[in-house]
């Protein structure tokens, strides 16, 4: 439950130092483009911040999100203040389960009625889908999320399944399932994307909903610009190899060794917008491309089915060579029989050809 | 619709339309003009045809002196960026990828920074040759819509290739989108307007050849 303590009470309790909390204020005001004049305000602001209660449901999703989350960063400050947030209800982090849990929920609901804050991860099956598909404590996915979100002040959807529907809703879409946003339609929704999100990120998110109870600039996903406005490809460390020309053709070749760009290995950089490159992960320590493996483009709406992991962006997501192969053969085919028609129709034209005589036009004339 | 559906949309099913509709269109044409041949001649030949014939197509492109006293421009820059348009078609890497998993072969290519600069010269001449034919009395005499509209559907997929690669178009899934988009009216128009000629120019060359050379006359 959310408690009066502020957050900057919580941190001193956690043992957080005020250099290590300024230190995080300026990362939060640098991440989100701010001045950094702006980072004594936004610690004034987080010092006075309640904390706010948090209700996490988690739908159709692998729990890799809350891994991401909880496990990759051990213990920073962006931990604690994800610890001082009130978070009231999550299957994984929680103590209590089943009828318990749903309870929490509720009161979370009923006390903080108009301020909670709703983070979901997972798809879930749309209103017209078979709601059986995936239910909590009996309750289907759809009305659990309707009736959570109706007195919330924001909805933070997090990760790829949350934002665009990710694996579920990937080619056939067996369980209907649709992403948060074609579902909340009256109230704010932030999309942290990703599979999983860069945790920074959703701390970063919170960050400025304590800081200035306002919700961040969004792109066209609803993304927040600050963490999704560049492309993995802008900020890749090997774009200058992508830029001379030196790619890596297999995963052990020279190139390979020699750190050149994954493109021919099928790395989605140039179309995926995320923070990976500049933030990276485990505590900054590495990232895909950076540990040699190309970028899936995970952050981005319907990456399952945007042509394969290991083939280059450039190539189309159908079997273009077997549709290359039947037309072609049926334009052979008539190309054949239409010059051979022609042909006919000349030879046909020649035979029934009246032909006149100098004597016999004279007689016309 | 988002840029990601439109990206996905170009790189799917509009593409699977535009190549089979390029694939059937132009093989019909190739093929009526193989099937239907040419007249029989029933003189005694003087030379040999496939030899002389094979020789043409390729020695079309040197111009003879007098073409290219007479009408420089063209010749310098049409070659100009018709060898840029096929360097930048054949030899970036991003396209030999295409290439590769569409018909199986693929080729070494040039370095990315090589085949920008030949886009730009392309770009560049693909201007130069629009304003001779607007300003030049006889070319605009002699132009119709459809060469406009061929000068429009080539000039389209190098700028947005430009765009895309310099990524002066965001987000890059519309860039790219649009870049293929444009790709693929060029398909569908190729075997239906003079673009023809990319192919049946080959073809008219090996009949020239082929034709005097039977006559005995060097070609």
């Amino acid at each position: 439950m959310a408690t009066s303590k502020t957050l900057g009470e919580s941190l001193r309790q956690h043992g957080v130092s005020r250099r290590g909390f300024l230190k995080f204020c300026a990362a939060t005001a640098s991440m989100m483009a701010l001045p950094p004049s702006m980072a004594p305000a936004i610690a004034q602001a987080l010092e006075k911040a309640r904390r706010p209660s948090v209700i996490w449901p988690s739908f159709q999703e692998c729990t890799g999100c809350t891994e991401s989350l909880t496990r990759s960063f051990s213990p920073t400050v962006e931990n604690l203040i994800f610890d001082v947030i009130s978070l009231d209800y999550h299957h994984t982090l929680q103590a209590a389960a089943g009828d318990a849990a749903e309870h929490a929920r509720e009161q979370a609901m009923n006390t903080n009625a108009g301020e909670y804050l709703v983070v979901v991860d997972g798809s879930l099956p749309g209103p017209k889908a078979n709601p059986g598909y995936s239910t909590i404590a009996g309750i289907s996915n759809y009305d659990m999320l309707m009736d959570t979100i109706d007195g919330a002040a924001a909805v933070v959807a997090v990760g790829t399944c949350a934002t665009f529907g990710g694996l579920p809703k990937a080619d056939p879409n067996p369980t209907g399932a649709v992403a948060v946003q074609d579902l909340v339609k009256d109230k704010p929704v932030i999309n942290v994307s990703g599979c999983p999100p860069v945790p920074m990120v959703i701390t970063g998110v919170l960050a400025q909903f304590l800081t200035f109870g306002t919700l961040p600039e969004l792109d066209e996903y609803g993304r927040p610009r600050a963490f999704f406005g560049q492309s993995i490809h802008d900020r890749c460390y090997r774009r200058p190899f992508y830029d001379k020309g030196k790619f890596a053709e297999s995963f052990d070749d020279e190139g390979a060794k020699a750190g050149w760009c994954l493109y021919r290995l099928g790395c989605k950089g140039p179309m995926t917008y995320n923070a990976c490159a500049t933030m990276k992960w485990n505590g900054g320590a590495s990232w895909p491309v950076e540990a040699g493996y190309p970028c899936l483009g995970c952050s981005e709406p319907d990456f399952w089915d945007a042509g394969g992991f290991y083939k280059a962006l450039s190539v189309p997501t159908g079997s273009p060579g077997d549709v290359l192969l039947t037309a072609g053969a049926v334009g052979t085919a008539v190309g054949v029989g239409a010059g051979l028609m022609s042909r006919h129709q000349g030879k046909q034209a020649a035979q029934h050809h009246d032909k006149v005589t100098a004597d016999q036009l004279e007689e016309k004339l | 619709m988002t840029p990601m559906d439109f990206l996905l949309l170009t790189k799917g099913p509009l593409f699977s339309l535009a190549i089979a509709i390029f694939a059937l269109g132009i093989l019909i044409r190739l093929f009526e003009i193989f099937a239907l041949g040419r007249a029989h001649n029933y003189a005694a030949a003087r030379g040999n045809e496939v030899i002389p014939g094979l020789k043409t197509m390729y020695r079309r492109f040197n111009p003879d002196p007098g073409t290219f006293k007479r009408s420089t421009f063209d010749v310098v820059v049409g070659t100009l960026w018709h060898v840029g348009f096929v360097i930048a078609l054949l030899l970036f890497i991003p396209h030999i990828e295409l290439i590769k998993s569409t018909l199986g072969v693929s080729w070494p290519g040039l370095p990315n920074p090589v085949v920008d600069a030949v886009t730009a010269i392309t770009l560049l001449g693909l201007v130069a040759v629009l304003i001779h034919r607007l300003t030049h009395p006889v070319k605009r005499f002699l132009s119709r819509p459809q060469d406009y509209l061929i000068w429009t559907v080539t000039f389209l997929p190098v700028l947005t290739g430009y765009l895309a690669y310099h990524r002066l178009i965001n987000p890059y899934p519309l860039a790219l989108g649009l870049h293929i988009f444009t790709v693929e009216i060029f398909l569908i128009l190729l075997a239906f307007t003079k673009l023809t000629h990319i192919f049946s120019a080959f073809v008219a060359r090996y009949y020239n050849g082929a034709i005097v050379g039977r006559k005995g006359i060097q070609s």
